[in-house]
């Protein structure tokens, strides 16, 4: 076959992902995207010129090498294009399912200048899925052991993606997560219909494999502090995420059937609630029951579009701003509108009231209009007087965001924190001001992306590289920033 | 994976464990909790952590079986395993020289009221001890208590041992005997806390009880086990599990402790429906 032309390349049109059925994956918690298959990826590979300047490198938080590895899938070489993505993401399977593709790589790719972007997002699920399908998941070389050992606190995707190097770089990493499964908000987070859990397992597996030690159960500050690891440790990187979730603090907050979107997420996801009572964590009963989510970031599309997995006989947003405003990914809104959500825009909730003993029956919700641009450069909302509706709801999940859990800070008082609770570190190298203390994602940023805590990650486990090689540059450059 | 060293019932259905957790046992401070699973489809349940031993690496949980898991967990033997145990949590019990001090414990509240009742003693309290049983088989530690408390008295519903009536009403027979308390620590079910509450309340004692709402992490993460104290939202999981008694709202935390009653009624009824088909094999099986 002659190679193509660019400007056949450039013809070529973005091939769409197949999805379930909008109503039929409402009603079940299979994944809704399938996948493409062989031809369609290739022939999608074929739409990257391998331009010079490579701007989704740049992109990527993590840096892949992404026109090497879709190369690879055009030239028939799927291992090594996996081989590729593996060598900076420690978890391409996950990341080709939940990255917000069209805000990094894809919206700099210059293909996307002409013509729709490359699909890279669609290319590295479909390669990361072909190794584990075909071949199993293959280790990576792996350098010399270095006799150094890491302790990563926390297995979400900052500590996921921080062991995933170091292991390579040939360090001992020991990663210690507070719940009994590990993948942090990946496992009782995102529901399976958009990141199947055996997938989440099966690359935490494939870190097993390479030699990186998983302790579950094991809630650092509590069962072992800060300081008492440092002394088995020669680093540790503190990844735990944001972790405590904000209520609205209106009236009604303690009634039954209200629930923080991180538990009722959790109880679906980790716990496997919607399979009670084969599983022995409850649910409330939302099969033909009203439910509302406040808030418009992915994890409010999560939770909506789990309510209608669950039997919801209506499934609400209420959102105080507009869908511009919203912080969720525009594919996840576009699938809760196809599924049947609700939007309620421009609506705040005042109060929920319940019956007298104890269960939430509705929302009083306040209408609101779009007023002078705020803080955040978004223009804030103001209640337009007199314009008040109650809605009967008997469940509703709270999703406004998380605050940093304390239990780190508070048992690590030498831990430099912000008024907020994130732990303060150098961006360029994840430094704490603690010797030998790294930390990143939503513990340092607040609530961001699974792909940024992974980023985080990486910078953070090169410079612990470089630390482990010569801890005293760590005093060196101490006395520097000092005598400024 | 955590081993069952101990196993043996202390009153009907409540059961005393002492399993290997050796670095629970050596952080854990009274008042503290641990999180665990019975079975990989398990839900996770708090437990109080009732005493530990250092020297074989121990802690010691006692468990009243109401729900399917802790009827679950009360089948289990010596040489069975925990799938998951996670601790200790909380924050430990607030613990100085009071004067003295009363340690109140309904039924298997006494367990969890025993490692604060030895604290507060070895603090120097004058430590006395209220035992709450229905009949004479639910008073429970009794023993243990008289080994960490100056008095002990064990109290039941019906009368069939020790004084006759609630453990309230030993408290106001105490207070009205004059005797000068200075603080009061109740554990046990909702409406016996609300009631010690009311009781001391005139008083002005400073009064402590411990909630066990429902919880799913324990680690803040997840908000369901948030009680009403002082009318602020508090996460009993890492703000508690002890709060003053007199700012608690126990009607609150009543109503959301009955959030699953039905899914916990119909998983019970599975469970038990199981174990007994189980036992009917088992006598089939042996002739």
């Amino acid at each position: 076959m002659a190679e193509l032309t660019n400007k056949e390349r450039m013809k070529i049109q973005k091939h769409h992902m197949t999805e379930q059925e909008p109503l039929a994956r409402a009603r079940n918690f299979f994944e809704v995207n399938l996948g493409y298959d062989l031809n369609t990826a290739v022939e999608e590979a074929q739409r990257c010129i391998q331009c010079k300047n490579r701007p989704c490198v740049e992109g990527c938080p993590v840096h892949v090498n992404i026109p090497g590895f879709i190369k690879q899938i055009e030239l028939g070489n799927y291992k090594e294009a996996a081989a590729i993505l593996k060598k900076d993401n420690a978890l391409p399977a996950v990341c080709g399912r939940v990255c917000p593709q069209e805000e990094q790589c894809e919206i700099v790719c210059t293909v996307g200048k002409k013509n729709a972007p490359v699909a890279i997002g669609y290319l590295e699920r479909w390669a990361a899925d072909w190794e584990r399908h075909n071949i199993g998941l293959q280790k990576p070389e792996l350098k010399p052991k270095s006799g150094k050992k890491v302790a990563i606190v926390g297995g979400g995707p900052a500590g996921l993606s921080c062991a995933g190097d170091l292991i390579q770089m040939g360090h001992d990493v020991v990663v210690f997560e507070a719940l009994h499964e590990i993948g942090g908000v990946l496992m009782y987070g995102i529901p399976e219909f958009r990141l199947p859990k055996e997938i989440v397992q099966a690359e935490v597996e494939g870190l097993r494999e390479m030699g990186v030690e998983f302790r579950t159960n094991q809630v650092i500050g509590l069962t072992d502090t800060v300081d008492e690891i440092l002394k088995e440790y020669d680093a540790a990187f503190i990844g735990v995420g944001a972790g405590l979730p904000y209520f609205i603090n209106i009236p009604g907050e303690h009634l039954n059937g209200v629930y923080s979107a991180n538990e009722y997420l959790t109880r679906v996801n980790l716990m496997k609630a919607y399979n009670f009572p084969n599983n022995d964590t409850p649910m409330f009963h939302i099969m033909g029951k009203s439910v509302a989510v406040f808030g418009g970031g992915n994890t409010a599309m999560d939770a909506v579009r789990t309510a209608l997995r669950l039997g919801a006989k209506k499934a609400m947003i209420i959102y105080r701003r507009t869908e511009k405003e919203m912080p969720a990914r525009i594919e996840e809104i576009k699938h809760a509108k196809e599924e049947g959500v609700e939007f309620f825009l421009l609506h705040a909730p005042l109060e929920f009231t319940g019956t007298e003993d104890g269960w939430l029956s509705g929302v009083k919700l306040q209408e609101m209009e779009l007023g002078e641009p705020d803080a955040s450069g978004r223009r804030r909302p103001v209640p337009i007087e007199g314009a008040i509706k109650d809605i009967p709801i008997e469940v509703a999940v709270v999703a406004i965001g998380n605050g940093s859990n304390p239990i780190i800070s508070k048992t690590t008082p030498d831990l430099k924190v912000n008024k907020w609770g994130n732990i303060l570190v150098d961006e360029k190298t994840m430094k704490t001001n603690k010797k030998g203390v790294f930390a990143g994602g939503d513990i340092v940023t607040g609530g961001a992306t699974v792909i940024l805590a992974m980023g985080a990650g990486r910078t953070a486990a090169a410079a612990i590289d470089e630390y482990l090689k010569n801890p005293d540059v760590w005093l060196e450059e101490k006395k520097e920033a000092e005598s400024l | 994976m955590n081993k069952i060293v101990e196993a043996r019932f202390l009153a009907p259905d409540v059961k005393l464990f002492k399993i290997t957790a050796p670095k629970i046992a050596e952080k854990r401070k009274p008042g503290q909790f641990i999180i665990l699973r019975v079975h990989k489809n398990g839900e996770r349940i708090p437990l109080t952590i009732a005493d530990s031993s250092n020297e074989d690496g121990t802690i010691t949980i006692i468990v009243q079986g109401i729900g399917k898991t802790t009827k679950h967990l009360n089948t289990l033997e010596a040489g069975d395993e925990i799938v998951d145990l996670v601790g200790p949590l909380g924050k430990a019990s607030h613990i100085e020289n009071f004067g003295t001090a009363v340690s109140i414990g309904g039924g298997v509240g006494t367990a969890i009221a025993f490692p604060t009742a030895k604290g507060l003693k070895e603090a120097g309290n004058h430590v006395i001890s209220i035992i709450g049983g229905r009949t004479k088989e639910f008073v429970i530690l009794e023993n243990e208590m008289k080994t960490v408390c100056d008095e002990v008295y064990p109290t039941t519903d019906d009368g069939s041992y020790g004084f006759h009536g609630f453990v309230t009403q030993k408290l106001q027979q105490l207070l009205d005997e004059g005797r000068k308390i200075d603080f009061v620590l109740a554990i046990g079910p909702i409406p016996m806390m609300k009631a010690v509450a009311e009781v001391t309340r005139p008083y002005g004692i400073q009064t402590v009880v411990s909630l066990n709402p429902i919880m799913v992490d324990g680690t803040g993460m997840c908000g369901g086990c948030r009680a009403l104290v002082d009318d602020k939202v508090v996460f009993v999981c890492v703000d508690g599990p002890e709060f003053d008694a007199h700012k608690v709202d126990f009607s609150v935390l009543t109503k959301r402790n009955r959030m699953y009653l039905s899914q916990e009624k119909q998983s019970l009824e599975e469970f038990e429906h199981k174990c007994k088909l189980n036992a009917k094999i088992m006598e089939v099986a042996n002739g």
